[in-house]
């Protein structure tokens, strides 16, 4: 039987063939089989040809840019204490689905680099609404909130479950090294930089000023830099 | 809705002639709105043939016009994501052009070239995806499919090493892209596109030649040059009906003009021709891809000029548009000076794609209908908006 297959054909370019195929009815479909056959029997040999992965007992390793939803970076060991954020409320107006809540302290504490700053009384993300897009990360001029990489977040509780507070989105600064080792490297080499400047300019304005000292801040961050 | 005073019937009587046969009315497809593209086809029967079909949609609809009215320009990047969610760099790309038109903002050269591999690998994706989902179909049920997944979920592991996520990557910003390749990616990626000519040659040994697949396809609705244009259908749809119609080669986006590519074309419009059109389509991907990955310059990724916050655009407006997987994909915008667009429309190729359904349905089996839909490419996220 002749099957004539008139495949493509282009008008700007020429590129006009056809195929002239003489088969007998059926060898195409036994093509095909053959090459499942093949990746059946090759499935044995070769490994490439056995994707499939046991998920939860076999794990592919995580990919270092992903990201999940996200969580706030603190400092030190104190997660009160440390935690970078100082309620700026950029995050809150950039986040496109809106579902971060900021209610924002009336005392100060010294933040990162080591300037008296604001921090948030009430942090709250709705996981629910969260769509992982990363803006509140790009758009967060202090490093406080990064992306997670925990998938396994299933609760038996959808509304107060899905509702993370502040205690629940704090994570150490080791474990944002632990899963973004070269972004958080970058950034602590930002931080420390910002730090020392901060430093420079507390010691030169003590010194010029040596009445005003003790309204300078403490230059030692509250938490340890790594 | 129907009026009280009408009748409900199952069974109609032809409006052309009296007594000879009666009409089927038949509601195809789901239209739970928990499952994800729920698109529904009111038919009329003749027996097995197709006398009406009038698609229902809107099941999905989002309302992404109007909330993107009301997000900063940046906020509405991530929503394109979900338009078609197969093609998520494609619509990032779509949506940025038009705001750097807007604006008038430069993308450096390397941005300009990550843009255009990621396009490739996503036109190559989706390609190979509609194809198992084709074939699904029409009853090949899983092995094209699983094997078209098999290479998708390595292009899928590229996007997720270099953006973050998978399909809602939210990866192109105005000006550029928002990170840089990691190390080690352009390797990766090459040695990926090595292995690529083997898969499209196994996948043509697989499929192309295949009788049933053939009885299908070949003379099954058949979409003319004529009324394809008048239909505003783009895409390889069109393509596969005989139009040399590519945005890539005639708008010349980007840089698609450094490129050496060619356009396949179909012959019949039929939908084996669009199922070609597909195949060859990613042979000519890779070809880009392989261009692509060996001239990639060093350089900034994003113009330093653009601001992340505060992203005010002077007032006026602009239309960007590029050839995504399934068709023309614009985005129209209007700028009055303030950070949220005052008009943001999406042209979406799939939606003007599908008005062409019942043209291509009637008077064809109920079974073909479904190879007929399957062959058109439709997402609902962007049919649905």
């Amino acid at each position: 039987m002749l099957v004539i297959l008139s495949v493509a054909k282009n008008l700007g370019i020429v590129w006009n063939f056809e195929v002239e195929v003489e088969t007998v009815f059926g060898e195409g479909i036994l093509k095909g089989l053959a090459e499942t056959a093949r990746n059946f029997l090759g499935s044995y040999v070769s490994k490439n040809r056995l994707t499939t992965v046991q998920y939860p007992e076999e794990r592919l390793p995580q990919i270092e840019a992903y990201r999940n939803f996200p969580f706030l970076v603190y400092d030190g060991e104190d997660w009160q204490q440390g935690l970078r954020c100082v309620s700026c409320f950029i995050c809150e107006k950039e986040c496109p689905p809106k579902c971060i809540f900021i209610e924002k302290s009336t005392d100060k504490k010294p933040d990162a680099v080591g300037k008296p700053q604001f921090y948030p009384t009430v942090f709250n993300i709705d996981i629910s609404v969260c769509m992982s897009c990363q803006i509140c990360v790009e758009v967060c001029p202090f490093d406080a909130i990064k992306m997670d990489t925990d998938f396994e977040l299933s609760t038996g509780n959808r509304f107060s479950g899905l509702l993370w507070d502040k205690k629940h989105l704090a994570k150490s600064n080791e474990h944002y090294h632990k899963i973004h080792p070269t972004e958080a490297a970058a950034v602590d080499a930002q931080l420390a930089a910002d730090r020392a400047k901060t430093a420079a300019k507390a010691k030169a304005a003590a010194e010029a000023k040596p009445a005003a000292a003790p309204a300078t801040p403490p230059p030692v961050p509250a938490g340890s830099e790594k | 809705m129907i009026a009280a005073t009408e009748p409900v019937r199952i069974l109609s009587k032809s409006p052309t002639d009296d007594g000879e046969g009666q009409f089927l009315e038949v509601s195809m497809g789901p239209q739970h709105p928990s499952t994800h593209g729920v698109f529904r086809m009111d038919v009329v029967l003749d027996g097995e043939r197709i006398v009406k079909l009038k698609p229902v949609f809107g099941y999905l609809h989002r309302n992404h016009e109007k909330i993107a009215e009301n997000e900063t320009y940046l906020g509405s990047m991530p929503y394109t994501d979900r338009l078609d969610y197969f093609c998520s760099l494609t619509n990032n790309w779509a949506y940025a052009l038009a705001v750097e038109k807007l604006a008038g903002i430069q993308v450096p050269e390397r941005a300009e070239y990550i843009r255009i591999i990621t396009a490739e690998l996503t036109r190559f994706q989706n390609h190979a995806a509609l194809i198992g989902f084709l074939t699904q179909d029409m009853g090949a049920s899983g092995t094209p499919l699983m094997y078209a997944f098999r290479e998708r979920e390595t292009i899928l592991d590229l996007f997720e090493s270099l953006t973050g996520a998978r399909m809602m990557c939210n990866y192109m910003r105005f000006g550029g892209c928002r990170v840089d390749l990691p190390a080690g990616w352009l390797d990766h990626a090459k040695q990926f596109a090595a292995t690529l000519p083997r898969f499209l040659d196994e996948f043509e040994r697989l499929l192309a030649t295949n009788e049933i697949l053939m009885a299908r396809t070949q003379g099954v609705g058949v979409l003319s040059k004529e009324f394809a244009v008048n239909a505003g259908v783009t895409g390889p749809i069109l393509r596969a009906s005989g139009v040399n119609y590519d945005l890539r080669k005639v708008d010349k986006y980007g840089i698609y003009d450094r490129f050496a590519f060619k356009i396949p074309l179909g012959e019949h419009g039929d939908t084996y021709d669009r199922y070609m059109v597909r195949l060859l389509e990613m042979r000519e991907s890779l070809n880009i891809l392989n261009q692509a990955l060996k001239d990639i310059p060093d350089g900034p990724i994003v113009d330093p000029k653009t601001k992340i916050r505060g992203f005010k655009p002077k007032p006026g407006e602009a239309y960007g548009r590029i050839e995504a997987p399934k068709g023309e994909l614009g985005f129209y915008l209007i700028s009055d000076g303030t950070p949220n667009p005052y008009r943001y429309r999406v042209r979406s190729s799939c939606m003007m794609n599908l008005t062409v359904l019942e043209e291509l349905c009637i008077g064809r089996n109920v079974a073909d209908v479904v190879v007929i839909l399957g062959s058109i490419d439709i997402v609902m996220g962007e049919v649905d908006r």
